[in-house]
C-alpha cells in the first residue's frame, strides 16, 4: 500500500488501500446479492415452507418454517410458524399489502422482483445473478491469491488474535481505528462471507438442482437431503442479510466519506497514529 | 456517555435508511422484465442456455437420478397443476378404462405406429423410487413403473434430423388467451436416459388420473413440469419453433426455462 502525501496533523496519509480488481468483485457482488436475495424471495414464495430431510411433508410434518395465510372471525392474518411456534405477522409475511387489497403471499411485494408473483422471472432473474456471483468469486479468488490480497489482508496474523479482545472492545464503544489494514474483526467477518457463506449458499442452491444431483449425488447426503439443503439455502441468505446490515452501518458509523471512497476510488485516509507514522519512513 | 448516545442514535438512523432503502428497492421498479419480449430478459435468459450446457458437460448422459429405498415413501404422490381434464376425448377413454387408449409415436421416425396401454404394459418395464421436485419448492418420493421410453424409440427408429422428442397431452390449461393442450418436449439424452419411462404405475398401482393416467412421463433429472401427464402423443421434431409460441412447452411458453434440470 503506497503513501500519495502527508496531511495536516489532525490526519494520517491517504494510502492506496483498494485495488482495482477488489473493488470491482466488491461491487459486481453487491448488485448480484440484491438481485439474488429479491429474486429468491419471489421463489420462496412459490411453496414457503422449509422442510427437514429429502422430501415435503404433505402426509407428515417435518416443516421448520412456514408462512400462510389464515381465515379468522377478524379477517385474514398471516402466521408464521418455526420450529412449532406460532406468529401473527398479519403485513409482513402471510398477508401483505392494504387492507383493502390484502396480498395472501408469504413475502411481501415490496421485497420480490418482480412485485407479483412471477416465479418464472424470479427464476431468470436468479440464476442469471448467481452465474455472476460464481464467476466474480473464480475471478476475486484468482487475483487475491496472485496480488496478495487474500495472504496480507485478509489471514489473520497471531497478533490479530492476541487483539481480538481489545478489538471487540473497541467495537462495541463504536471506537473505530482506521489503520492500512482490516482488524480482526473485519477479516474474520470477511473470511466468513467469503469462505463459509458463500460456497454454502452456491453448494446448497445447486443442491436443488435435481440435474446435479444425478451427478453428484454426495452433495445431497452431505446436507442432508434436497429439503434440507433448501432450508441451509435460505438460512445462508439470513445471514448474509444480517452481514449486509452489519457492514453497511459499519461504513457510515466509521465515516461513510472515507470508507466509501476506498471502495470507488482505493484511496483511503488512515488515523493519525504511531504506526501508520512508522511505516512512513523509507 | 453523551458520546455513546450520539452514536446509538446515529445507529438507529443507520439501521432505518438501510432498511428503508432495501425495501424501496424491490417494489416495481424490475418489473419489465417479466415481458417476454424485454431485450434485458432475454440476456438473462441467456443464462439458462450456460446452464444447460454446463450441465451436460460437466453430467454424464446416463448418470442416474437417486433411487430411494421403499422406507422413503412416506406419502402419496402430491398431485399438482391438472388433476381431472375434462375435455370429451379423455373423458370417454377414462370412462372405458382407458382400454381404447392408444399412445401414438410420430413425426420423424422411420416407422410410426401406435401402442395400446396392455402392449406397453408387456413391454419389458423398470420400476423407480425417485424424488419429484416440482418447481415450486417441494418434494415427495414415489415408485414410478413404465416402459422404458429408449425403447419406443428404437422400436419407431428416429430420422437423422430428429434432435427433440415433444409429448402431446389431453389436459388443457389456461394461457391468458384461453386453453390451449398442455406439451412438453426433451433434448435426446433425457429422452434416451435410462430412468425416462412412460409410467403407467404409481406405488405399486395403476397409476391414478390425478397423476396422469393412463401415461406420464418421467425425466427423473428434471423438475415437475417436464413430466406430463395424459400423454396421447410423441413427437419427434428438429424444432419446436411452430408450436404453441415456440418455446418447447405450456410452461416455457409462459416464460419458464426450457431445461429444466435446475
Amino acid at each position: 500500500m503506497s503513501i500519495a502525501h502527508e496531511s495536516a496533523a489532525s490526519q494520517g496519509p491517504l494510502i492506496y488501500r483498494q485495488a482495482l480488481i477488489t473493488r470491482l468483485t466488491h461491487w459486481t457482488w453487491a448488485v448480484c446479492l440484491f438481485f439474488l436475495l429479491l429474486s429468491g424471495l419471489q421463489i420462496f414464495n412459490a411453496h414457503p415452507t422449509l422442510y427437514i430431510g429429502n422430501q415435503s411433508g404433505f402426509g407428515f410434518d417435518n416443516a421448520v418454517l412456514s408462512m400462510r395465510a389464515v381465515d379468522t372471525p377478524h379477517g385474514a392474518e398471516g402466521r408464521t410458524t418455526i420450529l412449532g411456534h406460532e406468529f401473527n405477522t398479519t403485513g409482513v409475511f402471510g398477508v401483505s399489502g392494504s387492507a383493502d387489497d390484502p396480498s395472501y403471499r408469504g413475502i411481501p411485494a415490496a421485497l420480490t422482483i418482480p412485485s407479483y408473483r412471477d416465479l418464472a422471472t424470479g427464476r431468470v432473474v436468479h440464476f442469471f445473478f448467481a452465474w455472476l456471483l460464481v464467476a466474480t468469486l473464480i475471478i476475486w479468488l484468482t487475483a487475491s491469491f496472485a496480488n496478495g490480497h487474500l495472504r496480507r489482508d485478509l489471514t489473520p496474523t497471531r497478533r490479530d488474535l492476541e487483539n481480538f479482545p481489545s478489538d471487540v472492545r473497541d467495537h462495541v464503544r463504536f471506537r473505530f481505528h482506521h489503520g492500512n489494514s482490516y482488524n480482526v474483526l473485519q477479516k474474520l467477518s470477511y473470511c466468513a462471507v467469503l469462505f463459509v457463506l458463500f460456497p454454502l449458499i452456491i453448494a446448497t442452491g445447486l443442491t436443488m438442482s435435481p440435474g446435479i444431483d444425478a451427478g453428484f449425488p454426495w452433495l445431497v447426503e452431505v446436507f442432508g437431503g434436497r429439503q434440507t439443503a433448501r432450508t441451509l439455502h435460505f438460512l445462508a441468505m439470513f445471514l448474509l442479510v444480517l452481514f449486509f446490515v452489519v457492514h453497511v452501518m459499519m461504513v457510515l458509523l466509521a465515516g461513510p466519506f472515507n470508507e466509501l471512497r476506498s471502495m470507488i476510488t482505493g484511496w483511503y485516509r488512515t488515523s493519525p497514529d504511531k504506526n501508520a507514522s512508522e511505516e512512513e519512513k523509507p | 456517555m453523551s458520546k455513546i448516545m450520539l452514536t446509538r442514535r446515529k445507529l438507529l438512523v443507520t439501521g432505518a435508511a438501510g432498511a428503508s432503502s432495501l425495501v424501496l428497492g424491490g417494489c416495481d421498479t424490475f418489473d419489465f422484465l417479466s415481458q417476454n419480449d424485454s431485450a434485458a430478459r432475454a440476456v438473462l435468459e441467456k443464462a439458462n442456455d450456460l446452464t444447460y450446457h454446463a450441465q451436460r458437460l460437466l453430467i454424464r448422459n446416463g448418470a442416474l437420478a437417486t433411487e430411494y429405498s421403499e422406507t422413503e415413501i412416506r406419502q402419496g404422490q402430491r398431485p399438482n397443476g391438472s388433476t381431472d381434464p375434462q375435455t370429451n376425448e379423455y373423458l370417454t377413454l377414462k370412462d372405458n378404462g382407458f382400454a381404447d387408449y392408444r399412445l401414438s409415436v410420430t413425426g420423424l421416425v422411420e416407422r410410426p405406429r401406435n401402442y395400446s396401454l396392455s402392449e406397453l404394459r408387456n413391454m419389458p418395464s423398470r420400476t423407480q423410487i425417485t424424488r419429484h421436485d416440482c418447481v415450486e419448492g417441494w418434494s415427495c418420493i414415489a415408485k414410478w413403473t413404465g416402459t422404458p421410453l429408449s425403447r419406443i424409440l428404437d422400436e419407431v427408429g428416429l430420422k437423422p434430423n430428429a434432435r427433440f422428442v415433444v409429448f402431446h397431452c389431453y389436459d388443457k390449461y389456461d394461457d391468458n388467451a384461453g386453453a390451449v393442450p398442455y406439451y412438453e418436449s426433451c433434448d435426446l439424452v433425457d429422452a434416451r436416459h435410462p430412468q425416462t419411462i412412460l409410467a403407467y404405475g404409481l406405488n405399486g398401482e395403476s397409476l391414478p388420473v390425478a397423476n396422469g393416467a393412463p401415461i406420464r412421463v418421467r425425466i427423473e433429472r428434471a423438475l415437475g413440469y417436464k413430466q406430463p401427464k395424459y400423454v396421447h402423443t410423441i413427437e419427434l421434431v428438429d424444432s419446436f419453433a411452430h408450436m404453441g409460441r415456440g418455446k418447447g412447452g405450456f410452461w416455457e411458453d409462459l416464460g419458464y426455462d426450457w431445461y429444466a434440470g435446475i
